[in-house]
């Protein structure tokens, strides 16, 4: 049995935050873990013309601020980038208004004293805790990471045979599979199901069949009904972890739609250029023999 | 323009190196001083063998990607803080904020990764038509040297994202040193530390990864020029290894029937570089590296970028670890070696019934490898990653010079006109008899 991503289970598994390493090596190596297929799913902002959907944005926005953002921060975001173009399209008020509800260190005041003020649509995201050392202490440990660029840092695991390689690879290409991260996402969403028999976890772990070795310090995060989004969409489970993960999708790449735009132009030009130059060294070579 | 008017203007027959005659003034002005037109002209007439195939085309992809790593590079050297604490976050920074910097950003990554792409298909070109044998010794030479550069420039470049695999990978490439203890006690230790510059790779080793990565191109630039003189000197070799015997009748200016060629197979690499850059960024590199180094963290699978693959698996085939560098550099220094390796006094594989084959043979075998590289090593991997390993060696070491004793060469053409009057002929339409 092979992998493509060689380092993507051990990635996970690395994940500092989530693991009884000693527990998750032994179940490892009894050969309990499951293994789950994650299945790939269709996203806007996948294929040649790949866009995020403002609704979508909005809602997942949302799921992130009334539910993530308990624990996660989005640390290279900026409140700005919610208004611009791409984005989940908040108006220069509405994004003024989130920033504000922050407090951002200013600097000193003339006492010595820190000094706090509202936040700015200028200023990047700020995280519910003072530092790592204060959420490890309100997680037993475990630090919830950044989520700025967890879609891009995530792949899936696939099993296939090594002569089908170039197969998968080519099927890849052709696909332009890209969004690995924002599945492996949803499945883990999705992932807290019921302990199978005869599995044991440690204490103050939950079970998660997507995340390697299947033991994870974050509770399940969203349910049926969690978020109220008020403009009809169904808040199904599946439906939160799809809205949540296009916009850490979007967070991890606001330039995205904007980069598959310029290409498809880059490959007009370069397709006519070499067109041109194709037929100049036909002309040049008409009566040449080569 | 017809093609004859062409040819007149910049190409005389027999007469390549002569054509340029200062017309104004100040062009005479100059000539007299510094003759840099002069030179120009004559550097861009190298007469270059008419039948030469795309295949060719890759050594001017490769100064095309030179150029697009050099420039992409300088932009992001401009945006990049080599500082432990915020190198990761700059290179964000640069993605998210910069006019167009993920632009820079995805062409220098993607970039990277193509150009180790054309140099492996030049490199497999010149093995095939055994451009190494001389008089071209030196040029292939020079052309092992400027691919380890690539290589010393790429592996320090992916240092700089201060990613997990980024710190990972330094961790592991600078601690093959700590093998020459097994030489003389406390020697790897004293050479990891000096590398480091300190007890453990840090801020120090990041700073001078960056002042190298970009140092280290100075050197390739120098190396590509000596490798382009050495070019002009011996002349391109050509799909029937014969040497040019008539320059008249065998070969055409490099300009412009050369550049035009050349010109269109860059636009065509281009194409599949914009498709990359612009659909698929991320699809080459390890998605671990997004995630900041954290030196209390191993990633439990470190691998290298794709390009490095098949020399891991050699260095992880030798069950010890001094042994395993010897071989990892040694699958390099090798091919140093290979024009005296080489006992065939045919260039060309299309007429080396045996070694033909073998070519190949030793194409899977570096593709194996670099699928070995990219599994775990543990199970049937460590027996394959071994087998191939040897067989690497075996090429060079053992078949190269035996066929070339033992091997009868096909017929070959007299000449290289007389092979492309062949193929003229055989490729014209048949005249189709009146009913």
């Amino acid at each position: 049995m092979t992998t493509i991503k060689t380092t993507l289970m051990g990635l996970a598994a690395g994940l500092l935050l989530s693991i009884a390493p000693a527990a998750a090596a032994e179940q490892a190596a009894a050969g309990h873990e499951e293994h789950y297929q994650i299945p790939r799913l269709k996203w806007t902002w996948g294929g040649i013309f790949g866009y995020f959907d403002q609704q979508q944005l909005r809602r997942g926005f949302k799921v992130y601020k009334e539910v993530c953002s308990n624990c996660h921060n989005l640390g290279l975001l900026s409140y700005r980038n919610l208004g611009e173009p791409g984005g989940p399209g908040f108006s220069p008020e509405e994004v003024k208004a989130i920033a504000a509800e922050v407090q951002v260190f200013e600097g000193f005041d003339e006492q010595g004293n820190i000094a706090m003020r509202a936040g700015r649509p200028a200023d990047n995201f700020v995280w519910k805790f003072k530092n790592a050392k204060e959420a490890a202490a309100a997680f037993g440990g475990a630090v919830p990471p950044d989520l700025s660029l967890i879609t891009r840092a995530r792949g899936i695991e696939r099993e296939f045979h090594w002569y089908e390689y170039p197969l998968v690879m080519a099927k890849d290409l052709a696909t332009q599979y890209q969004e690995q991260g924002a599945d492996y996402l949803h499945a883990l969403l999705l992932g807290y199901v019921d302990l199978p028999a005869g599995r044991k976890i440690a204490d103050g772990l939950n079970y998660n069949r997507v995340f390697p070795g299947n033991q994870l310090a974050m509770p399940q995060p969203l349910s049926d009904g969690q978020v109220e989004y008020g403009d009809g969409t169904p808040n199904t489970l599946d439906q939160e972890a799809k809205d949540v993960t296009a916009f850490l999708g979007w967070a991890a790449e606001p330039h995205l739609a904007e980069r598959k735009k310029m290409g498809v132009w880059v490959i007009v030009y370069l397709a006519v250029l070499a067109g041109l130059l194709l037929l100049s060294k036909k002309v040049l070579w008409r009566n040449i023999e080569h | 323009m017809s093609n004859e008017s062409i040819a007149s203007v910049t190409h005389e027959p027999g007469s390549f190196e002569h054509t340029y005659q200062p017309k104004t003034a100040f062009t005479r002005w100059l000539d007299a001083r510094l003759p840099v037109i002069r030179f120009a002209a004559h550097f861009m007439a190298m007469p270059t063998p008419r039948n030469i195939k795309y295949v060719w085309a890759f050594g001017a992809i490769l100064a095309y990607f030179l150029v697009v790593q050099l420039y992409s590079g300088i932009i992001l050297a401009m945006h990049y803080a080599p500082n432990s604490a915020i190198a990761f976050d700059s290179i964000e920074k640069l993605m998210r904020d910069t006019s167009y910097g993920w632009l820079m950003r995805y062409t220098h990554v993607v970039g990277a990764s193509l150009f180790f792409f054309a140099v492996y298909i030049h490199m497999f070109r010149g093995m095939y038509y055994g451009s190494y044998k001389s008089p071209r010794e030196v040029l292939w030479m020079i052309g092992v040297a400027i691919f380890l550069c690539m290589m010393a420039t790429a592996f320090m470049g992916y240092s700089l994202v201060w990613g997990q695999m980024s710190f990972w990978a330094v961790t592991v490439i600078t601690n093959l040193f700590s093998s020459f203890d097994s030489i003389y006690p406390g020697l790897g230790t004293a050479i990891v530390q000096w590398i480091w510059g300190g007890f453990s790779v840090d801020n120090p080793t990041l700073n001078r990864l960056f002042s190298l990565h970009y140092m280290v191109p100075f050197v390739l630039v120098a190396l590509v020029a000596l490798h382009v003189w050495a070019l002009h000197v011996v002349g391109s070799n050509n799909p029937t290894g014969i040497e040019v015997r008539d320059v008249k009748k065998e070969t055409l200016p490099f300009h412009p029937y050369f550049t035009t060629k050349d010109m269109f197979a860059i636009a065509a690499i281009a194409i599949l570089f914009a498709y990359i850059v612009f659909w698929m960024p991320n699809y080459l590199g390890d998605v671990v590296n997004y995630e900041p180094a954290n030196p209390l963290k191993t990633p439990p699978h470190i691998v290298p970028e794709w390009y490095f693959l098949p020399f891991y698996a050699i260095l992880r085939a030798i069950p010890s670890k001094l042994g395993g560098v010897i071989a990892m550099f040694g699958a390099i220094v090798v091919l140093f070696f290979i024009p005296w390796l080489d006992t065939s006094r045919v260039r060309s594989c299309r007429y080396r019934p045996i070694f033909k084959w073998l070519f190949w043979v030793f194409v899977f075998d570096a593709l194996a490898l670099g699928y070995i590289g990219s599994q775990p090593a543990e199970g049937s991997w460590v027996f394959w990653g071994q087998v191939f390993t040897v067989y690497y060696f075996v090429h060079f070491l053992v078949l190269m010079p035996l066929v070339g004793l033992i091997e009868t060469p096909s017929p070959m053409p007299e000449s290289i006109e007389d092979d492309v009057k062949r193929k003229a002929k055989s490729t014209q339409p048949q005249a189709v008899p009146a009913e």
